[in-house]
């Protein structure tokens, strides 16, 4: 299973050779894989349909419990088919519909990283694991939706696309850990039986809260819906799979995924049907409004999203059964349609329903494909849309409380009506009627391009037919997975004459009166512009203003360009920082006395030096400053020959007299000093400088006493003589036992006199004007 | 004396940083020399203070007869000093030939990179 996962992403390197040495049938090559790992998947429907699982586990991260392993029960299979199987056909279509691009190769790198995460995501049983592919959709829908890099908008909606999922994926991380804090494991497989733990754990609120929002990111639930249509940016074979079998899926997915262990509390039941009711009818309605072919259909997708969340948020076994079967319903019409809008595109040169109609002669096979995926979408028998319908409104009126069954049968029947009407205005009418002329001759689509529609379109068919050689292998072992019992099960098209047929009936009639008056509710809906501009969008894009603007703020505060500024700004966080830890750790003991007692003569020097200091601060002229900066330098020198360091003394003589002498010649060619700041400032900076000096005796007094281990010098003592056969330690350890750290010093001497010879003797040749 | 040297070398640091946050550029040179002493009096006053008693082996012994003075701080100092050194020379060129080319020795008029 690890191999089928990684495949893609192997794949993905060699792609853009594939592409250059196939040309124009590297649609079907890259196709195989797919196509192989469908008949992969597919080789395990007779194991999970017996009702068995299939673990695999790799070591990844063993100290935190982070394993690369993963799991296949009914639901991962489903959606694994899905995205493998609609996979095939959108390689085979992409390899014709872009054959012309150059960045054909690069367009299979990130569809195949997509299409292996993806695959990832749903197989992975480790909560880590999940995440990580979780991300990685993120990032490779970021790559695709902005393929087009030269335009803005391709850009713009990509960035929003990564913003909102990768924000959301955050929130998810931080569920995940928290949720394996609260059912003791990250493998999804054993989180799954302790579902009770989980609900009753004190974390369950925060955990259902944070998954929620990464699901509903994902999968662009109100108020997150927005970046679905947007991401419309992308070719379109990346839409129809992006929005049939992956990507938005996702979400959805996480959802039936944990159903078995987050669902069934009063939150749970309560909050998300009301999301997923509020997004079905926000996605459909917007759907009305639009006129380009690609925008209705993102827009259905936000509905179909919808739907599904409100299933699960029911969370009966009706709607379990309701949600799978929609799932794979939409899948099909909705990956078929979109691929046909690219074939009217192709054949036609725009999407614009308003300009497209009457193509069905021009495009007979394209309006086959249209059409059967348009009945299925209206929910017409015997398309398995009409199955998926009719349960969706049994589990909506089988809700648990009456207030909710009437307010979701409401809503999917509006929400069903419309989709009547948005099915016809997608499917029919680019072909049938009158339209104007359009930019390109109309022309069929290349078999490349109408084999995918059409086959996905036709298994509506099939397996509305037929609906057991679907059901019993595939979609009742998910149903289970979901609800966490096997459900035993027998799809059937017809449910017998009964008031949910009656609804059917209804809906029909009105989604047909909806389709006539579309013009109607489109210019009524348009008027409502300035109030939908208003939306989460506008929301979006002031926050990511005021970011913007946050930032530059702060780097205008903080990285004003002034010398001053910054110094001020480091001391004054490290006085607060480190003299707050001081105040609040109260085990730090500062060592006011010592041992080695103070003689006369000592704290002559010490005064002396600090009196020197002081004398070159507040010396007016350079001369007297250098003198004062002398006796400081000197009476260091002193301290060192008084406590036992001849070396140090030496050095700091010899490299004092050296800075005097370097002063004293440079200074003559610098300007005198003079008094730039008014005393004001002068005061805040002595108060700036005195707090840090303060900070640092203190740190001096804590740091004497902090001595926890034997300090490694007393093995250098021992060694000096008996090892590198040198008396005097100090110069011992210099040249032998860090010998590599005097290397480096030399080194940064030598640098520093080419620097200063370089500062001193090359001048750049005199430019114009200078 | 080791906490009257800690007074003392919080001092010497006051100074040092009061020197660099001045606006004319050649007190910025005062302030690092200042600050070099007084980060390596740091070093060398927290590791401990002891009278006459170098790091060094008399001849003929093979390790020192008495408790001596630790030696490796002495060793991070003596490579400071002269690396402070080091730095100080290449700051100096810098603010040279700085007041060189762009006429001025208040640091709030360098805040672009073109004169």
């Amino acid at each position: 299973m690890l191999i089928a996962v990684l495949s893609g992403f192997v794949l993905a390197v060699a792609a853009p050779w594939v592409r250059q040495y196939t040309g124009r049938y590297s649609g079907w090559v890259i196709g195989l894989l797919p196509a192989g790992l469908t008949a992969y998947f597919a080789s395990h429907i007779p194991l999970i349909a017996a009702g068995e699982t299939l673990r695999v586990v790799h070591p990844w991260v063993p100290g935190l419990d982070i394993q690369l392993s993963f799991y296949m029960d009914g639901l991962s299979l489903l959606f694994a088919l899905l995205i493998s199987g609609i996979g095939t056909f959108i390689f085979i279509y992409a390899g014709s519909y872009m054959n012309k691009r150059p960045d054909l190769g690069r367009f299979y790198v990130y569809l195949l990283m997509f299409m292996a995460s993806m695959l990832g995501l749903v197989l992975a049983d480790n909560l880590i694991a999940l995440f990580v592919f979780w991300e990685l959709t993120s990032v490779s829908s970021y790559l695709l939706i902005g393929i087009d890099h030269k335009s803005e908008t391709a850009r713009k909606s990509a960035l929003q696309a990564l913003l909102v999922t990768a924000g959301g994926g955050l929130a998810l991380l931080a569920g995940f850990i928290l949720l394996a804090a609260a059912g003791g494991s990250f493998e999804i497989s054993e989180l799954l039986s302790r579902g009770d733990v989980v609900r009753e754990h004190g974390l369950y609120l925060g955990i259902l809260i944070l998954v929620l929002i990464g699901c509903f990111t994902k999968s662009a639930q109100v108020p997150f819906h927005f970046w679905l249509p947007s991401a419309m940016a992308a070719p379109t074979p990346v839409s129809a799979y992006l929005h049939s079998a992956t990507m938005v899926k996702a979400g959805v997915f996480l959802l039936a995924r944990l159903f078995p262990v987050l669902s069934g509390t009063l939150v749970w039941s309560v909050v998300v049907p009301l999301f997923g009711a509020a997004t079905m009818l926000t996605g459909i309605i917007l759907a009305m409004r639009q006129t380009d072919l690609k925008l209705i259909l993102a827009y259905t997708t936000v509905a179909a999203l919808g739907t599904l969340t409100l299933m699960l948020g029911i969370g009966t076994e009706l709607a379990v059964k309701a949600a799978i079967v929609f799932l794979v319903v939409h899948s099909l019409y909705k990956g078929a349609l979109f691929l046909v809008a690219g074939s009217v595109d192709h054949g036609t040169g725009t999407r614009d329903i308003t300009v497209l109609g009457g193509h069905a002669k021009a495009l007979p096979i394209t309006f086959a494909a249209a059409a059967l995926a348009g009945l299925s979408m209206a929910g017409i028998p015997p398309l398995l849309g009409f199955l998926g319908k009719e349960m969706l409104y049994e589990a909506a009126a089988h809700a648990d409380w009456l207030f909710y069954a009437v307010l979701f049968t409401l809503a999917v029947v509006i929400s069903g009506m419309l989709h009547v009407a948005v099915a016809a205005i997608v499917s029919l009418r680019p072909f049938i009627g009158q339209g104007q002329d359009t930019p390109v001759t109309p022309h069929e689509a290349p078999f490349a391009m109408w084999l995918g529609p059409l086959t996905l379109a036709s298994l509506g068919l099939v397996f509305g037919l037929l609906p057991a050689m679907a059901g019993d292998a595939l979609l009742v072992p998910a149903m289970g997975a979901v609800y966490g019992v096997p459900i035993d099960y027998q799809l059937t098209l017809w449910h017998g004459f009964n008031w949910i047929l009656m609804l059917s009936l209804l809906t029909l009639l009105a989604g047909v009166f909806v389709y006539r008056s579309r013009e109607r509710i489109r210019a009524r809906l348009t008027d409502a512009d300035p109030w939908i501009n208003r939306g989460p969008e506008y929301g979006y894009f002031r926050a990511l203003d005021f970011l913007n603007w946050g930032a530059q703020w702060q780097t205008r505060f903080f990285q004003n360009g002034y010398l001053g500024n910054y110094l001020r700004i480091l001391i004054a966080s490290t006085v607060v920082l480190v003299g707050g830890t001081f105040l609040l750790k109260d085990n730090l003991s500062l060592a006011w006395q010592s041992g080695s007692g103070m003689r006369f003569y000592e704290v002559v020097v010490a005064v002396l030096m600090l009196a020197a200091a002081i004398l070159a601060v507040e010396r007016p002229s350079r001369l007297s400053s250098i003198a004062a900066l002398g006796i400081t330098g000197y009476s260091v020198a002193l301290i060192y020959v008084l406590f036992s360091a001849p070396d140090l003394a030496l050095t700091q003589i010899l490299v004092e007299t050296l800075t005097v002498l370097l002063f004293v010649l440079i200074f003559y060619r610098l300007p005198r000093f003079q008094t730039l700041s008014p005393p004001s400032a002068r005061r805040r900076d002595a108060l700036f400088a005195v707090s840090m000096g303060g900070l640092v005796t203190v740190l001096m007094l804590a740091a004497m006493d902090a001595r926890i281990a034997v300090p490694i010098s007393e093995y250098h003592i021992a060694a000096s003589e008996p090892l590198a056969f040198g008396r005097n330690i100090v110069n011992v350890i210099l040249v032998d036992f860090r010998a590599l750290d005097t290397l480096g010093e030399i080194v940064v001497l030598v640098l520093a006199a080419v620097g200063v010879y370089a500062l001193m003797k090359l001048y750049p040749p005199k430019s114009e004007g200078q | 004396m080791e906490p009257f040297l800690a007074v003392v070398v919080g001092g010497l640091f006051a100074a040092g940083l009061y020197m660099i946050l001045r606006r004319s550029i050649v007190k910025l040179l005062i302030g690092l020399v200042l600050l070099s002493n007084a980060a390596n009096l740091v070093i060398f006053v927290t590791a401990g203070l002891h009278r006459g008693v170098p790091p060094l082996v008399p001849e003929g012994a093979s390790a020192p007869l008495h408790t001596v003075a630790d030696p490796l701080p002495q060793a991070l100092v003596l490579t400071a000093i002269v690396i402070s050194f080091g730095v100080l020379a290449f700051a100096m060129a810098l603010v040279h030939r700085t007041h060189a080319m762009v006429k001025t020795d208040d640091i709030n008029d360098l805040t672009s990179t073109d004169s």
